[in-house]
This record gives C-alpha cells, structure tokens and sequence, in this order.
C-alpha cells in the first residue's frame, strides 16, 4: 500500500480450460479467462452460473477438475489457499468475532511474521483507506454491515495482495449503502493498482465498477467486454437479456439477395444480418433505440415499422416508457424521451427502428429459461 | 384541569365507553407478568429442593447440638479431606476425558450431511435413554479382571490391566455416563460457528492447523465451558458408578454422605458434607466464570 496508482502491482491472472465436477453436474464447463494486471473484471451471472465457484478455485477454496490456473505468469494450481498471497472479501464479511477490528486487520500481517510496529502502521493506513481508523477497538458485532463490510476490505488489502477477490460483498447490504459502497471500492481500485476480481449477480453494479465483465451461465462463460460492449454488441441472447432491457422480436425468416428479413405477426421487416443456417433469428432492440410513430405517418429510410398499439404508459420524469404490444402478443419496451403529444393507452401506434440499431441474434431457450 | 378533561371526554363525542378500555387491564393477563410463567417450576424447585436444602444445612449446624461441631469433625478427619479432595479430582479427570471424547465427535456431528448426523445424535442418546444403573452394570461386566477389555489386553500379549474396583475404572464409566451433557452443548455452539471464518483466515495466510487454533477453537470455547461445568458439577454428586465400579480407594463424598445418613443415622454430619460440597462447588464456579464472559457476540450463520 505504500506506493499507490501502480498498475505493476495488480498480477495478470490466466484461467484455462478450468473445469469442475460435482459427481454428474458441472459447475465449471471448459472456462477460459484472461484478467490483465490491474484490471477490475466483474464475474457476472445469475446463481448457480458457475461465477462463484471461479472465484473459489482462484481463491484455493474448490480443486479443480482440470485446467490451468495461473497468477502473475506462475501456476496456483497445486498451492493451498493459505500460501496463495490473495485477498478474499466474503458476502457476510467473515469477519472474526473474538477479535476487535484492528486485531482482524492485523490477523494476516501477524501471520507473515511482522513485527508490531510496523503492523500498527500497516493497519491504519488500511483502516484509513476504508475510512474506518476511529473503530479499530471495536468489535464487528457492534459495527454495521457497511463498516463490517469495510473492515473486511481493509483486512484483504492490508497485507498487499496482488489480486484481490470479492464474493457478492454488497448483496447483504440495502441499495443506498450499496451505491456508496460501489463508488468506495472503485476508488480503493484505483489508488491500489491492484486486480480485482469481483462477483456479482446485479448487472448494475458491474456495469458501474468493471473494466470489463465476464458474463457466467451454466458454467461456461458467454461473453467477455466492457459494459459497453455487452450492450451494444451481445454475442448471445442470454447477454442481450441479461445486461440491460430489451426487446427481442420473433417471426420467420427469408433469406433473399444476401439480406435477412422477418415476417413477425404478418409484417415484413428487414432483420439487418445474418445468421448460420439452422438457427431460429431473433430481432434484439434496446429501448432508446425504437421510436414510436403514429400509423399515418411514412417511416424513413432505412426504417423498419410494426404496427401495435400501447398497453402501458408510464412516465419517468426524464422521458417515457411505453409497452406496445403487437399482432402476435409480443411485448416491446420503448423509452422515449421527447415527445410532443404523449400516447396514450390503447393508442394505435407505428413501432420503429433503424435497422442498422437492430441486432440479429440466434434464438436460444437457456436465455428465457435461467431469467426466471 | 384532568377533571374537566375527563368529563369532557365521558360527556363527550368519545365514542368509546369508559368501561372498555378499562376492561381488559382489570383482567390478570399473563402478558402482563411475564414471571407467572416461571411459576410452576420455581414451585417445584422450592418444594424439591429449597426446602430439603434449607433442612439439610440447619440439622448441619443444629444436629445433635447447635454449633459448628460438624464441620469441625469434617475436617478434622483425615479421611473426609482425602475424599473430598478425591471427589474433585475425579470431577476433573472425568471433565478432561469427556472433552477430549466429545470435541471432535460434536464437531463431526457439525460437519456431515443430515442423515449422518441424525445418526450420530441417536448414538448420543440411545445411552442416555437406558438407566444409568444399567449401564454401569454393564461397565462392570466389560472392566471386571476377566471382562472383555482384559481378554483383548491379553489376547494381544499384553498384561492385565486392574480396572474394576478402582479411580481409572470410576472415571471411565462416568466419563460414559456423562458424555453426551458435553457433546450436546458443544455442538450447539459449533453449529453457530461461520465455517467461512476458517476459509477467511485460510486466505489470509493461516495454514489449516493454525486456523483452527486461532479461530474456530476460540469460537467453540463457550461450549467447552458450558459442557465442562455441567459434567463437572453432575460428577461431583455421582453416586451409583463410583459405587458399582470403584473400590474403597475410589469412594467418592456421596458415598460418605450415604453412609453417614443412612447406615449411622447422623443427619447433621452428613448435612455438613453435602454443605462443604456446595460451598466449595460455587466457589469453584466463581473462580470459572471471567472464562464464561465474552465480550463479543456470536457472529449468526445466515
């Protein structure tokens, strides 16, 4: 911690072809990961995705089955978690109860054999950084959640890790807190240099911390970008819908002149791509980019149009939400944010995009099903 | 300046009636004395046991004459120092095996899966269902010189081993008796320990064995504690066992109680005991009790 905003001190990770059995159920199926020094990269995916039990295997906690594991160039593989040098942040904090809070902090320098002045220092610089120095004699039951949290990431720094692991540290914790938190360890990433490696299931709080997110499910991963990428250009269903709302649009396919084109609930609309044969096309659309129009209006160029009409209207302040629902039931989600005479109810209204915005993704049952 | 408020609102729109609201505090609600519940056995200690106790330490003090006299004969007789002395560190020996047998069974208990565990459990208190007579009876057939125990001593080359009629015998078979008093609370308390606290000090740096003695042992000492006093205390009045299994070597206080009641009728010698007893037990149980205190919560497992 004495020298800050290093990058050399965050270690490069490299997972490879990690795989775990449990008996006849795979938690890990052929993962492959690299994490550069430094990084802030966010596991993401509902529970059960197999995201935790990559954070246990980096940790030492779980074998793997096979693969590679490597921190900073070097195998892990076959050290004990305890030689392993890398810090572990816990949902439920972890903190030891017969311990004062500056005891905790000073539990693994202890372990490395450091002498007591040089500990005290060490720990209220750690204590510091988490803004938790007036507490060091307190013990965890009589802190909150958010100070024990923060104990908790002092105790995982203090002692200068080169990768730092975080299991869910916010989900206990209510929404206010948890924001504030968020931006807390963000700044801790920064000054420390160190990489991180955070799980979560809540797509916001990756997006608002990480670098980059892996997305997890069923044990393999789907995709790995920044958040950005993961918006704007999901490899799978599973992504689009898991990262951000959207709109996914179902209808069959022809394939003329090299151009894709969809006939959902009776209307023709160009799908903007193409898919490998044997694929069932779905048209995804994110909310700003669709527009609604009313029916006697012509769409531009370059436009696609559906009609429907408006099951729900909702306002946010900033803009509109609207559900249109069309011919074949399904439901599409516009944010609208200007708009001169507000739809209403029942409106009878022209659903529009660009088809350059649409994004022509393979059809996939696991995506509905793991959002339940 | 209250009357007029309170004719007002009886006069009044209150639509209420006085007596309504009134009403049900008149009634004896047990809510209201949350104590009332601890009626029928605060009833039943004083009867069955503040009343024969009171009894007890007067006849001590009165029995045949008042005076100290009593106590001055307890310890003016080599003997009842000797046992008294016994006692405790039978009390003791017993307390050590019970927690060495029990910690890693409880904490074996706390590991396995539901089933398992319901097993082990049952193998804690199917003994403790069968009399205790029983099972010292039993203890006599396994310790006694040509019992199984030293059959097997032999039949491995070994020499015979005295264990009927003396302290080794006593503390085993009360060691048996008393075992799940300690399992039982340990496990209790094992069950509340956060597993991931020895995962958490692991990634800090603290090889398992370390782990364990920083932080899991620590946790699991109020269990330690509550298990070893209840042993210590029931041993410290066992009566049957020591009877059955020891020898004139091992007699423990009860049995000089017994002896002094019922075979010489000298109620207030054996009241002096039974006093001397109680008296040096809560002196003991002071001197334990800063160990008791915690000054930290348990963390909950959620």
């Amino acid at each position: 911690m004495a020298a800050s905003n290093s990058k050399e001190r965050g270690a490069a990770i490299d997972i490879k072809a990690a795989t775990k059995r449990y008996g006849k159920f795979t938690a890990l199926d052929d993962v492959s990961l690299h994490i550069e020094p430094g990084e802030f990269m966010t596991l993401l995916g509902p529970s059960g995705s197999g995201k935790t039990t990559t954070l246990n295997v980096v940790a030492g906690f779980t074998d793997l089955t096979s693969g590679d594991l490597a921190v900073g160039g070097k195998s892990i593989v076959a050290l004990p978690a305890h030689k392993r040098n890398i810090g572990v942040v816990f949902q439920h904090y972890a903190l030891f109860p017969h311990m004062t809070v500056g005891k905790n902090v000073a539990y693994p320098l202890a372990l490395r054999g450091m002498d007591k002045q040089a500990r005290d220092r060490h720990v209220a610089r750690a204590l510091d950084m988490v803004k938790m120095a007036d507490f060091a004699h307190r013990y965890p039951a009589e802190l909150s959640g958010g100070q024990q949290q923060r104990v908790a990431l002092a105790r995982a720094i203090v002692f200068d890790p080169p990768l730092l692991l975080m299991d869910e540290p916010l989900g206990a914790l209510d929404k206010k807190l948890r924001e504030w938190l968020q931006l807390e360890i963000k700044r801790i990433h920064r000054e420390l240099g160190t990489t991180f490696v955070y799980v979560t299931h809540d797509q916001e709080e990756a997006l608002v911390l990480s670098d980059r997110i892996a997305v997890f499910n069923q044990g393999r991963i789907e995709q790995v970008g920044t958040g950005r990428q993961l918006y704007d250009e999901p490899a799978t269903l599973f992504v689009a819908k898991f990262i951000g709302e959207s709109t996914s649009l179902r209808g069959d396919a022809q394939t003329s002149g090299g151009e894709t084109s969809l006939t959902i609930a009776g209307q023709k609309v160009v799908a903007g791509g193409k898919l490998a044969s044997g694929q069932k096309p779905v048209v995804l659309l994110r909310p700003e980019k669709l527009s609604l129009a009313r029916t006697n209006t012509p769409p531009a160029a370059g436009q696609n149009s559906l009609t429907g009409h408006v099951s729900e209207a909702i306002y946010l302040g900033s803009g509109s939400k609207y559900q249109v629902t069309l011919g074949d039931g399904s439901v599409a989600i516009v944010r609208a944010t200007l708009e001169a005479t507000p739809f209403s109810i029942g409106d009878r209204v022209d659903l529009r995009w660009s088809v350059v915005d649409a994004k022509l993704l393979a059809d996939d049952d696991r995506a509905d099903m793991t959002m339940t | 300046m209250s009357q007029t408020s309170h004719t007002l609102a009886a006069g009044g729109d209150n639509p209420r009636p006085a007596g309504g609201v009134q009403g049900p505090q008149r009634r004896l609600r047990l809510a209201a004395y949350p104590s009332l519940l601890a009626m029928p056995a605060l009833l039943l200690l004083i009867a069955a046991m503040g009343y024969p106790l009171l009894t007890v330490t007067l006849r001590s003090f009165s029995d045949p004459a008042w005076g100290m006299q009593n106590y001055v004969w307890f310890f003016s007789t080599p003997v009842n120092v000797t046992v008294l002395w016994r006692t405790f560190s039978i009390a003791a020996w017993v307390t050590i095996v019970c927690v060495i047998a029990a910690y890693p069974y409880a904490y074996l208990m706390t590991a396995v899966g539901p089933r398992m565990r319901l097993v082990l459990i049952l193998c804690v208190l199917v003994p403790f269902w069968v009399s205790g007579v029983v099972r010292t009876l039993a203890w006599v057939i396994l310790l006694q010189d040509s019992g199984i125990i030293n059959s097997l001593i032999r039949l491995l080359g070994f020499d015979s081993v005295k264990l009927i009629r003396t302290q080794t015998g006593v503390v085993i078979g009360m060691a048996q008796v008393l075992l799940p008093f300690m399992i039982l609370p340990l496990y209790s308390v094992m069950r509340g320990i956060d597993l991931r606290l020895v995962q958490a000090a692991r990634s800090l740096g603290a090889r398992p064995s370390l782990a364990f003695l920083q932080i899991y042992l620590p946790l699991s000492l109020p269990g330690v504690f509550a298990g070893a006093i209840i042993v210590f205390i029931l041993s410290l009045g066992f009566y049957i066992t020591p009877a059955l299994l020891g020898g004139p070597r091992s007699t423990m206080l009860s049995t000089l109680v017994q002896s002094q009641v019922l075979s010489l009728l000298n109620w207030g010698r054996g009241g002096a005991m039974g006093v001397v007893l109680l008296v040096a037990t809560f002196m003991l149980l002071a001197l334990a009790a800063p160990l008791m205190r915690q000054r930290h919560k348990q963390a909950s497992r959620s």
